[in-house]
């Protein structure tokens, strides 16, 4: 055996574990900042929740009800899916020192082959086409105040990235000789092998080595890049859809911990005295922060696209108000991000003095929804900023008495008179006998 | 116009051993607001016509809370719902019909964890089914071939899944519907959810109800229908901001098939 290949498998060896490794040191510091929020407790009705996966993960269907921008995304996804079978022999190949280690299951690999050639064909154009909708054709949802910076770099990079990644694929077997005289599956190469044919066989072969290594390299710190990006829908897609809520949308939860209170305070029996076990901290109502959110409220910030069909379908933000369901989702996720950070960081804490509200989000904000769910139903992949919103809501109003002056006088209204208005509940029923 | 007839509370039928089949959950707004009132009474009429046994809770019922909790004030909310729970077990209340789409949401989705279990109906779904049990007539009358666009309620459309007991109501009414483009899981909020009816809106470049009310009136239609008594003042207030338009009458469903039977 020749000693360069030996090295090349360990180096091989080296590289995926090093790639791998750092990738699951990435997932676990993101269940550790998932993990800062409420535990959510039981879970029921799973069958639902796996037909939710299935359909609205799997099966895309909330993404083609945008047809354009749906269908080109099931290609990539196709794609994405598809081709990174063909990373399975890579790997194979590269442990083992083999070359198209498949190749032997004869037609059937060239059909997948071609199969994944044609893949990689219509998601470098998908993928271009998606990048003329941001940059040049400029769509509007692409252009809000918050995806200035990194987020617009980011959604460009991962663009790039596929663009690079895909080419590499296919530049890989046009200059794969052996594979091009066999003509088992290079369905798209055969057509780019005539601009590398005048090449030597050794210059080809170099040609053919670089794409393969850039290939499987660029797969792995791709993999490693999803941890700074939006692209981490690929994967968190899943448990989102999976733990999205399953109830109608208009239920919102009830807060348990005030119904624990509610109930002591109008049962007449209960003694009036009876304090709180001693010592115990008195439960916080809403959030004001991160910690405060739920796991799943967590878990959907990581997840968000940033696609922008929650803003562009929310009434506050059509009417020039401040409020965009995508910030809330992106403020959420860069806090917990920082406050993840702080965390780790094993030096002297430096007192947090930015929280969500505020430092992130405005009461403005907070103020102009009208929780009509619009952001829910537009959402692809089953996140919810209308219940950060809320949770935000309680705090301000239960911990702080902070809400709007108007709806401090509605609340008082329904207190004492029962109704938003100052009515008399005793004239509730005076409609009946007024003609 | 046939006149109501009187209309017990739940606590006479009681009285005189009567079990009401259904209780008509009548809301802050269909029992305070001028225009809401109209409704609450067209509503009333049919369910007379319809032989229907019902009654309402008159000064014993009291706001769901639900503009309290989406406020963000559980307390409020939960203090509410206990005590109208506490009423409507007290009651044995085991059906309700409102015409408000937030009462429907809440007493239906929020108020059966608090210990609150009832059949919860909107009013469209109601004399939907009065109307496929052949209890109800519903015809076309002068409105028969009149055109209409409806808007759908965020509380009864994306939060509950109805679209399409009102549409049935108004083909059943002869009416030539014509959608709006942003039309049930995509229709737009007429602005007054969440609260936002008591408050002055966020600083923005236009009022929400403004927005909704010129795109019903883009459609070229002759009125607007809804099912809700908030969507209603919005939509009003929208059309009377509109100077070309200021008579575009926007009705409720219950006021469409009660005028149209002259009832
Ligand atoms: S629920 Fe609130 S944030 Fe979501 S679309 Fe409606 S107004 Fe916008
Ligand atoms: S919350 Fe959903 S709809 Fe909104 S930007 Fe994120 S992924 Fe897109």
């Amino acid at each position: 055996m020749n000693s360069g290949l030996i090295f090349s498998q360990l180096m091989f060896f080296l590289l995926l574990t090093a790639g791998i490794g750092l990738f699951a040191y990435r997932i676990r510091q993101l269940i550790a900042m998932i993990k800062l929020g409420r535990p959510i407790g039981h879970v029921s009705d799973k069958k639902q929740r796996w037909a939710n996966v299935f359909r609205i993960a799997l099966g895309q269907s909330k993404m083609v009800k945008r047809p354009v921008s749906g269908l080109l995304h099931v290609v990539v996804y196709l794609g994405f899916v598809i081709i990174n079978i063909e990373v399975i022999e890579i790997i194979i190949d590269g442990l083992f020192g083999t070359h198209r280690v498949f190749s032997s299951i004869g037609p059937v690999y060239g059909v997948l082959i071609g199969i994944f050639e044609v893949f990689a064909l219509l998601v470098l154009v998908a993928v271009i086409v998606f990048w003329l909708r941001r940059n040049v054709v400029k769509i509007k949802r692409f252009w809000h105040p918050e995806m200035q910076g990194w987020p617009k770099q980011d959604a460009d990079l991962i663009l790039y990235f596929e663009m690079v990644l895909m080419s590499l694929f296919l530049v890989m077997n046009a200059t794969d000789v052996v594979f091009q005289q066999a003509a088992n599956g290079n369905w798209v190469s055969a057509h780019l092998y005539p601009f590398f044919a005048s090449q030597s066989p050794g210059v080809l072969h170099g040609i053919e080595r670089t794409a393969w290594w850039l290939h499987i390299g660029g797969i792995l710190v791709f993999l490693n890049y999803l941890y700074f990006s939006k692209h981490l829908h690929i994967l968190l897609a899943f448990p989102n859809v999976y733990f999205g809520s399953v109830r109608p949308k208009g239920q919102l939860p009830n807060l348990a911990s005030v119904t624990k209170e509610v109930r002591l305070m109008m049962d007449p029996s209960a003694d009036p005295y009876a304090a709180p076990a001693e010592g115990a901290e008195p439960e916080k109502f809403g959030a004001s922060d991160v910690t405060d959110l739920t796991q799943v409220q967590l878990l959907n910030a990581f997840t968000c696209t940033e696609c922008g069909r929650c803003t562009s379908e929310c009434p506050a933000h059509q009417t020039g108000k401040l409020l965009s369901p995508r910030k809330i989702m992106m403020d959420t996720r860069d806090r917990l991000v920082a406050l993840g950070a702080q965390k780790q960081s094993k030096g002297p804490s430096i007192p947090d003095q930015k929280q969500l509200l505020d430092g992130y989000i405005s009461r403005e904000e907070l103020w102009a929804c009208t929780t009509c769910n619009a952001c829910v139903e537009a959402c692809p992949v089953s996140i919810d900023p209308m219940s950060i919103i809320l949770s935000m809501r309680q705090y301000l109003v239960m911990e702080q008495s902070a809400a709007p002056n108007e709806l401090n006088n509605t609340m008082s209204n329904i207190e004492n008179n029962g109704a938003p208005w100052p009515f008399n509940q005793q004239d509730r029923g005076n409609w009946i006998n007024e003609s | 116009m046939a006149e109501l007839t009187h209309i017990p509370t739940w606590a006479e039928c009681q009285a005189q051993g009567r079990l009401p089949e259904v209780l008509f959950w009548v809301g802050c707004a269909g029992s305070f607001d001028d225009r809401a009132k109209k409704i609450t009474k067209a509503f009333a009429k049919l369910l007379q016509s319809s032989q229907v046994s019902f009654a309402v809770l008159g000064a014993e019922e009291s706001c769901t809370g639900d503009p309290a909790k989406r406020a963000g004030n559980e307390f409020l909310f939960q203090m509410q719902a206990l005590m109208n729970i506490e009423v409507l077990n007290g009651y044995g209340v085991g059906k309700i019909v409102t015409t408000c789409p937030h009462c429907f949401n809440t007493l239906k989705n929020e108020y059966p964890d608090l210990g609150g279990r009832y059949e919860v109906m909107h009013h469209t779904q109601f004399l939907k089914d009065l109307m496929t049990s052949g209890r109800l007539k519903v015809e076309g009358g002068h409105f028969r071939g009149k055109k209409i666009t409806y808007h759908d309620p965020c509380y009864l459309g994306r939060a509950n899944g109805e679209y399409e007991a009102p549409r049935v109501l108004l083909s059943a009414l002869e009416m030539e519907l014509t959608e709006m483009k942003r039309c049930k899981s995509k229709g737009l909020c007429c602005g007054a959810g969440g609260a936002q009816m008591f408050k002055e809106p966020e600083k923005g470049h236009k009022d929400i109800n403004i927005e909704r009310t010129e795109e019903a009136l883009s459609t070229g239609s002759a009125m607007i229908a809804t099912g809700c008594p908030f969507c209603n003042t919005m939509m009003t207030d929208g059309v009377k901001n509109d100077p070309q338009e200021r008579s575009t009458p926007v009705m409720d469903i219950a006021e469409l098939i009660a005028q149209a039977a002259d009832l």
